[in-house]
This record gives structure tokens, sequence and C-alpha cells, in this order.
């Protein structure tokens, strides 16, 4: 996993440099026939590499398409200005027309519609109406230094995914290591060798160390892959406009140790309650969906950035630090919800260690039997 | 000093008394047996004595220490169910749980080479414990609760898996141990182990200490009034003998009431016979076991 995702992007940036490499002969020049039943589409038949030619039937235009002369065509009807409508005809078995398509129609009609009756630059600007320049000011009217935008958005979001994986991995391996340890009974020397509390602290920091050295590679890799990936012709414009959001690094780190000491005590307790390994992974899926919850929202996230849904989830514990850096990326978190959401993340840890440290040494030594909720609410009233 | 001393504990699951008021001690220099049926409460008591679990009352003392962290180093326990790492090799299993005994890298590898060429199976020193046989595997895991040179070891059933060659060889360094002035607790269901090993015993049931002390002086308490007798010639009645059991080889005498065992010998060998051996009957600790159970399951 800690080398792995380095590799992984190394091996996306290849992959990407390699497609790109293929993809750009392959906008290849195409021939779509056209049928003008309305009259007066005869210009602006060469739109970028696609080529327009007219027929003066639709069942010369089939025949061409048979025969592989043409790639589609489409037949503008007479009452094309009244209902807007076109008919297109393809051999391809597809959804829908292609965008480049789409717009290679689009503007030849309205090229056509308008030719001679307005100035070409005006046309132009029809086919092209806006693009749109948003420029962030700050509250003395200059230019804000941080800018946002998507190049803003890429660390935390693949951040946050990173996160969310690991924290998936390392309590995973917690778990499979504590039911190893469990289900061969090597449990009842290492307790016989160090305390409950010595050991369920080993296992937490263990994991913990683990996780930094994983985050350490990572960051060290980052700036690395960043340059090889802006030498890519494909997406190096792209990779140039990547900036860190503002307190990001601070922010990351402690949401990363936060999020991944939340998860580690809450795999200790269940490992210590469940009877194998395979019954710890499934009862840590309980609290693993709540931590990748805010990746299934993303595109909702980067279009309402502002919906309250969002403060609830950056303040609620298991999907506060997958929130909370992605949201960075997306607009500013407001200081109380972050001194929150970080508060309520140590309470929960705190409150969660305790509640292991009580169920921890009884349910480690019951082997093959899972107890039942009420036998464990017992248990931690007696401790 | 003694090197355990266990005293009025007491511990319940949910709302199950699994261990009730039981006291004990242990010598140094002893090997001692803790033996009873299945579900007395022989492990519970092992894993209090260890420190894995509180009694929810009485106290452990281990060499005078009240139990603690610190005292955990001075113990070795072998439990009856085994496991060790099966991805790590036999050398690297035995530093790694030598190391939570609190011994250095160094001293851990000289020690465990010096225990594993003493049990044969340094050869095998990298290989993975899954690799390994059962027998193997136990032999490993003795040598993880001897490596730290502990004042007390508690071995639970460490007889069963392993063949005639090594149950001897591990008879051998257990007598060696105790020589040693170490303590050891056997727990086991194998009798034979228990009479050949221990000086003193500990029978517990439902909880419940039933038969604690001196092995022989249990053994002659629950002797049945006979003698055990091989001879040559021909036996004619014997005063004070109510009946004779003829088994391969010997005879039982079974005694009257007011008849002791030296009489008879004196009448016997007044008589014309050749006696070859002569032994006051004792039941093997096996009959007194399932007669102390089994009234106590009544």
């Amino acid at each position: 996993m800690t080398v792995i995702v380095p590799l992984i992007a190394l091996l996306l940036i290849g992959v990407s440099q390699l497609v790109s490499g293929i993809a750009r002969p392959t906008v290849e020049a195409a021939t779509i026939g056209y049928v003008d039943e309305l009259g007066g589409f005869q210009q602006y038949t060469s739109q970028g590499n696609i080529t327009l030619v007219r027929f003066d039937t639709p069942e010369e235009a089939t025949d061409a398409l048979i025969n592989g002369d043409i790639n589609e065509y489409f037949v503008i009807p007479p009452d094309y200005i009244s209902t807007g409508v076109i008919n297109r005809y393809t051999l391809e078995k597809q959804l829908t027309a292609s965008p480049a398509v789409t717009a290679v129609i689009n503007n030849f009609l309205l090229s056509n519609l308008l030719a001679g009756k307005v100035p070409a630059a005006t046309i132009a600007r029809i086919e092209a109406p806006l693009n749109l320049v948003s420029t962030r000011l700050t509250e003395t009217g200059a230019v804000a230094p941080e800018q946002g935008g998507y190049g803003n958005l890429i660390i935390p979001f693949v951040f946050s995914i990173l996160l969310a994986l690991s924290i998936i991995f390392s309590s995973t391996y917690l778990l499979q290591g504590l039911g190893e340890e469990k289900e061969n009974r090597l449990i009842e020397i290492l307790l016989s060798s160090v305390s409950a509390r010595q050991l369920l602290t080993g296992k937490v920091l263990g994991i913990g160390a683990a996780g930094l050295v994983q985050v350490a590679v990572w960051v060290i890799s980052t700036p690395i892959l960043l340059n090889l990936a802006s030498s890519s012709i494909s997406i190096g414009g792209f990779v140039s406009t990547i900036r860190l959001p503002a307190n990001f690094i601070v922010l990351a780190v402690v949401y990363f140790i936060l999020g991944y000491l939340l998860f580690a005590v809450l795999s200790a307790g269940i490992g210590a309650i469940s009877s194998s390994s395979r019954e710890g992974q499934q009862l840590i899926g309980v609290f693993t969906i709540p931590a990748l919850i805010p990746l299934w929202f993303t595109s909702l996230l980067m279009f309402l950035p502002d919906n309250p849904v969002w403060v609830f989830f950056t303040i609620f514990p298991l999907s506060a630090p997958v929130e909370a850096i992605m949201r960075l990326g997306v607009s500013d978190i407001p200081a109380w919800q972050l001194v929150a959401s970080i508060a309520v993340l140590v309470l929960s840890i705190i409150g969660i260690l305790l509640l292991t440290i009580r169920i921890f040494r009884t349910y480690l030594l019951m082997y093959g039997k899972r107890p039942g909720i009420g036998e464990i609410i017992r248990s931690l009233k007696t401790g | 000093m003694l090197a355990v001393e266990v005293s009025h504990i007491v511990k319940s699951f949910v709302d199950k008394v699994v261990v009730n008021d039981l006291s004990f001690s242990v010598a140094q220099g002893e090997i001692f047996g803790l033996i009873g049926p299945n579900g007395a409460g022989k492990t519970t008591t092992i894993r209090m004595m260890m420190d894995i679990i509180k009694p929810d009352s009485g106290d452990v003392t281990i060499l005078g220490e009240k139990l603690s962290e610190s005292t955990k180093n001075k113990l070795g326990y072998l439990p009856e169910e085994r496991g060790l790492y099966k991805k790590l090799s036999v050398l690297d299993s035995i530093i790694y749980l030598a190391s939570l005994k609190g011994m250095d890298r160094h001293s851990a590898e000289e020690k465990a080479s010096e225990l594993l060429n003493q049990t044969g199976m340094l050869p095998h020193k990298g290989k993975k414990i899954e690799e390994l046989s059962r027998g193997m595997g136990q032999i490993i895991q003795f040598i993880v609760s001897i490596i730290h040179d502990p004042e007390l070891i508690v071995l639970d059933e460490p007889f069963a898996g392993l063949d005639p060659v090594n149950t001897e060889l591990l008879k051998g360094m257990l007598i060696d141990l105790r020589n040693q002035g170490k303590a050891l607790i056997l727990s086991t269901h194998q009798m034979n182990e228990i009479e050949e090993l221990c000086d003193r015993i500990l029978m517990i049931n439902h909880g419940r200490s039933v038969l604690y002390g001196n092995l022989a002086e249990i053994k002659s308490k629950y002797r049945s009034n006979s003698v055990l007798l091989e001879f040559e010639g021909e036996l004619g009645e014997v005063p004070g003998v109510t009946e004779k059991r003829t088994h391969k080889g010997y005879v039982e005498l079974v005694l009257d009431g007011n008849t002791t065992p030296q009489q008879v010998l004196e009448r016997l060998v007044g008589t014309r016979i050749v006696v070859n051996r002569f032994e006051v009957a004792t039941p093997p600790l096996n009959e007194i076991f399932l007669r102390v159970v089994g009234k106590t399951h009544e």
C-alpha cells in the first residue's frame, strides 16, 4: 500500500502519456453527409477535421453510408426552422452523438443560418458565447493569493481518497493480526508478558507509525510525481495549476493522525469481541462505510459546497477526517466547524479507548463465541 | 520463600462462579500438580496466577511480591491452547516472545540456540513455524516459556501431542529445572505423569479445592486395606485375610479390619512359600481422581 500508491500514480502517468500518444492521431478526419431539404446550407462544410458532404436525397446518403464513404449523415427537414428537429442516421450503436459531432452539426447549422446576416466575428461569439474567468478578491479588494478552482481541489481529493483507503487497510490489518492471535491462542502468551493496556497501546501505536510512514512516503513522492506528470503533454497543463490550499498540510496531518487513531481503537475493540478475523472485518465495515460516505457525494460537494449536510459530516467523527480534507479543497471551512470537528474526534477517540480497555482483556480470552450486545454493555458497566 | 501463594481467590464470569475461595502454595524447587476434571476452573486459576485476568477477590503472591507488571517477567507459561506466528521463523518467534519478557536480543539469541540445541531443534531454527510438526511447535513453545529463566513455570498439558522420545526429553528438562530451584506447576489429565513427577498436588472441582497436599500422604489416605503378593509355592489359608483376588502374576489379599499388612507379612514368612514381592496396595491417582470427582458429582 505504502509503495503501491505512488507506483500506481506513476503507472497512471505512464498510461495517460501512452494513451494521449495513441489518441492524438486518431482524432481523425471524419466525413458527415447531410441532405438539405430546407435549402441554404452550402457553406462552412469544413469544420476542423470533419468535412460535411451534401447529398440530394436520403437514399443517396444511405448508399454512401453503407459503402463507407461517409461516417454518418443527417437530414435538415423543410420545417426545421419551426421545429428545430434534425434527423441523424448512423451505423454505430451508440447512446447519443459524440459531443464533437454534435458541436460540428450545431456550428454548421448556426453558421449557415446567420451567414450574411451578421459579421463573422459575431457568429464565432454566438457559437461560444462564454469564457468565464473568475478572480477571488480579499476583503480589501486585492486579488486573493489563493484563487481556488480545480487546481486547488485535486490534492485534497486525492489525499482524502488515500486517507479513506489507509483507514480501511490499516483497520483490516489490525483486525487480522488480532484475530490471528486470538485464533491461534498466542494472545495468552502475550497477555502473560504484557498488560492488556500495553498490548492495546502497542497495537494502536504500531498501526499509527505504519500509517505515518505511509504518509511520509506519499508526501515525499508527490513533488516527484507532479514533476513527472507536468512533463506529460496530456495532463501537464492541468497539473501545473495544482496548488495546496492554505493550512492544508497542518490540517491534513492532524486529521490523518486523528482518523487513524479513531479507527485503530475501534478496530482493537471490535477485534477483542469478534471470534475470528473474518467476523471482525465484517463488523468494522459498519464503521468504515461512514468514513467513505464523503467520497460518494464528491460531485454534490463540488456544486453545492455550502449545504448544511457537509457541516454534519465534518463534525460526525467517523466521516470527519475524509470530509474535512475534501472540503478544504472546495471552500473555506469556518473555524468553529474545524474546532468542533477536531474536538469531537478527540473526545470520541478518548471515549472509545476507555471503553475498549474495559472490554479488551475479558473478550480477548473468550474464544469461539461473540458476546451479545447486552453482555457487552454489562461488562462495560462492571469493567 | 514460597514461589506462589494463592489465598482465597474468587472469580466469576457473568453469573457463574468459576473459582471459589481457592488457596494453595507452591514452594521453590518443587513440581506441583494441578488436576481436576474439565471445566473445574484450572485454566482460570492459572490465568489469575499469570495476571492475564484479575481475581474478583483474594490475592496472588509471587516470590513474596504482589502480582504486578514487574513480576510478569519472573513467570513462564505454556498455555493449553497453543499457537505461534505461523509466518515467522523459529528463531525470530523465540526472540520476539523473549523480548516481551524483558530479554535483549543478543542474550535471547544465545539462550535460544542453547535450548534449541538441547532439544535437538537447532537444525530447524530458520524454518517457519507453519513448516513444523505439532510436536515440534510444542517444543518451541516450551522453549519460549523457559528462555527468560523464570522463577515460576506453569505448564498446561505439556505432554499432549508429544512422542515418547520428546516426552522423556521434556520430563528430564522439568526435573533439571526443579533441581535448579524453580517452582513448576503441572496441569494435566495424565495422572501417571503427575505420579511420576509431582511432589504435591491440588485437585479442584467446581472451582473448589477437593484434595490438597503431599501425593504420598494422599495416596496412603485413600489406600484400601489390602496387599499385593507375588510368590512361589502353595498359599494356604492366611489368618486375617478375608478374600484372595487373583490377578495376572500376583494375588491381592484383602485384609479384615483388625489385621495390618505388617502382621500378614509376619504370617507369610512363617509359611513355606517364597515371597518375591510384597506391597501395600495404594490406589493409583487415577482411581482417587475418579472416586473424589465422582463423589462431588453426586
